[in-house]
């Protein structure tokens, strides 16, 4: 009796979660799946097993869908280019600032997403004196940033910055000095112990830090709204309106789910490609 | 006068050797340094801005320095009720999904089980799905089945659904990273396992507990996305924030996001000064007691 109960814990902790996560987003992904493939109008959908949506919306939306994974590409470079250096000053050099520094980049979060971005609004609009500059350098060949793929990549590229530091700086904080101290000590240039000891050793968070960023970068709207003009629209977009403007739910429905298996294709070869070790290290227990 | 120029060269160029060198030394700082000021740059942005007096509805340029917008700071109804209804949801939705979090946490890391992967893997999926996935899926579901009407009941129950993974994750990690011979050293000397996870575990924990808590409240007073699509006539401070954006966002906009930032900040002074004094208490260690000269926290407990 006991023993069949000590075995039901397990069970009996995880019940309410699980049911909650079925409930509420797995069974929804279900839901938007069969509406996907419905047609008519709303208030008369009918399930038809309609593929066609899928090829419908992949033709009338491409140029979105492939702008939203340039952009959100771009956008998960730049934020690894600017991150590394960051995460590896604050794992090995910052001393006391250590804390100040990690502080710096949660304070982001602290502040409303939608504000943090109409803050960059202002920072990038015509008469700002980041505007000029980039002016006067030939960075804003049209004269002014806002409303091009630049700010709205920008955008992205700031918003998601702490998805991306967080998790390398986790990975290089881990990293037992000793190793590098040995590669040292076997005669290794500072530069060849930092590409062959120390780089290696980070990439567990390097893989977790580009997904971080790369998918919800994706799937953002409110920086290619709010910073884009009507050319630099991403799929985001295109979901959000035909969803809530337009009520068209089968089209918005497939486009969803279009997005999201090209997301797990893009992120299924990443993984191939980065090591599934790297992954799961920080997933699995 | 040869020799001279010899020297003068070699001079020079040990100098650029040591500017050389203090730059590898220093290079890495100096960038870290410039990504600290562009991640401060907006948060400067909308506390100037928030000083701001603009003439017309628009508050993206600079006009003059006021401080009425910070003394009138609750003066706009729409927004304060906005204001409310979010961080009541945010509330609601950090106890549930704190509960029912740090309990899946416990689970997973205390017991094998069958199934154990499948539960990792249904809590990883969602942090891997784009918003606008999750709320366009929920919005389908609530729309096919007609109820609960959309409003307050449905952000709850999308705000909870989105926080629960990440508190899993936070509290996870720090169940991994505690030392196990503590609850051993419970049970050796009587204690059952519920009284072990009061008195040991949980006490223990407290700090990772406290952190999942306040990740939570981030995720859901901060979060758009989801809840535009879910929301139906219900406002929340985002979602109020997006209505304005069309119309010119109020000055006070700026303040409460300026009053939330430090807010937040003070509250996580605290969870870290929380951390310090547990691993403080975790590090009262039998073998490390004699070499300690009786740490504070010894006495209390």
């Amino acid at each position: 009796m006991t023993a069949i109960r000590r075995r039901l814990i397990p069970y009996l902790l995880l019940g309410p979660g699980t049911i909650w996560l079925v409930l509420f987003f797995v069974v929804p992904l279900v839901y938007m799946f069969r509406l996907s493939l419905e047609t008519g109008i709303v208030g008369n959908l009918e399930f038809s097993w309609h593929w066609a949506n899928y090829s419908d919306v992949l033709s009338l939306y491409d140029t979105q869908l492939i702008r939203s994974f340039l952009y959100a590409g771009a956008a998960t470079l730049l934020a690894l280019l600017v991150s590394y250096p960051l995460a590896y000053t604050i794992a090995f050099k910052a001393g006391r600032w250590r804390n100040a520094m990690l502080f710096a980049v949660v304070a982001p979060f602290f502040t409303t997403y939608l504000i943090r971005t109409l803050a960059w609004e202002s920072i990038l609009s015509d008469a700002s004196p980041v505007t000029h500059v980039l002016k006067a350098i030939g960075l804003a060949p049209n004269g002014h940033i806002l409303a091009t793929g630049s700010a709205v990549v920008a955008g992205l590229t700031y918003n998601f910055l702490p998805f991306m530091i967080l998790p390398i700086y986790a990975s290089l904080d881990r990293i037992d000095v000793r190793l590098i101290e040995a590669a040292k000590d076997l005669y290794a240039s500072s530069t060849q112990s930092f590409f062959r000891v120390t780089v290696p050793l980070s990439m567990t968070g390097v893989v977790a830090g580009v997904l971080l960023t790369f998918i919800p970068a994706a799937g953002d709207y409110i920086n290619a709204q709010f910073l884009g003009g009507a050319d630099n629209q991403m799929i985001g977009n295109v979901i959000q309106a035909l969803y809530l403007t337009q009520s068209n739910y089968p089209s918005a429905a497939a486009l969803s789910f279009l997005l999201m298996a090209l997301i797990m294709i893009a992120v299924v070869i990443y993984i191939r490609f980065a090591g599934s070790e790297a992954l799961m290290g920080e997933e699995a227990v | 006068m040869s020799a001279a120029a010899g020297s003068g060269s070699l001079a020079a160029e040990s100098g650029a050797t040591r500017a050389w060198r203090w730059l590898r030394e220093h290079g890495v700082n100096i960038v870290a340094g410039l990504v600290v000021f562009y991640l401060l740059i907006p948060i400067a942005v909308i506390f100037v801005f928030s000083f701001n007096n603009p003439q017309g509805r628009y508050n993206y340029n600079w006009v003059g320095f006021s401080i009425e917008h910070w003394t009138h700071a609750f003066s706009r109804p729409e927004l304060n009720e906005a204001l409310l209804t979010s961080l009541k949801l945010a509330l609601l939705a950090t106890v549930i999904s704190t509960i029912i979090g740090t309990v899946m946490a416990v689970a997973l890391v205390r017991h094998q089980f069958f199934g154990r992967r499948l539960a990792n893997f249904l809590i990883v999926i969602p942090m891997a799905t784009p918003e606008v996935v999750m709320g366009a899926a929920l919005l389908s579901f609530f729309l096919i089945l007609g109820t609960p009407s959309l409003g307050f009941e449905t952000l709850l129950i999308a705000h909870v659904m989105f926080c629960i993974s990440f508190v899993v994750v936070v509290v996870r990690s720090r169940l991994i990273g505690f030392d196990r011979s503590l609850e051993e050293a419970a049970r050796d000397l009587g204690a059952g396992p519920f009284t072990t996870f009061r008195l040991v575990t949980f006490p223990l924990i407290l700090p990772g507990i406290f952190g999942a808590a306040m990740l939570a409240f981030a995720l859901s007073i901060d979060d758009f996305v989801i809840s535009n699509f879910n929301s139906g006539t219900t406002v929340t401070f985002p979602l109020y924030i997006y209505g304005a954006a069309q119309r010119g966002i109020p000055v006070e906009v700026y303040v409460i996001a300026m009053i939330l930032f430090f807010t937040t900040v003070a509250a996580m002074g605290f969870t870290t000064w929380q951390q310090r004094r547990a691993e403080k208490m975790a590090a009262v260690r039998p073998e490390q007691e004699e070499a300690m000269p009786l740490p504070p926290v010894a006495a209390t407990s």
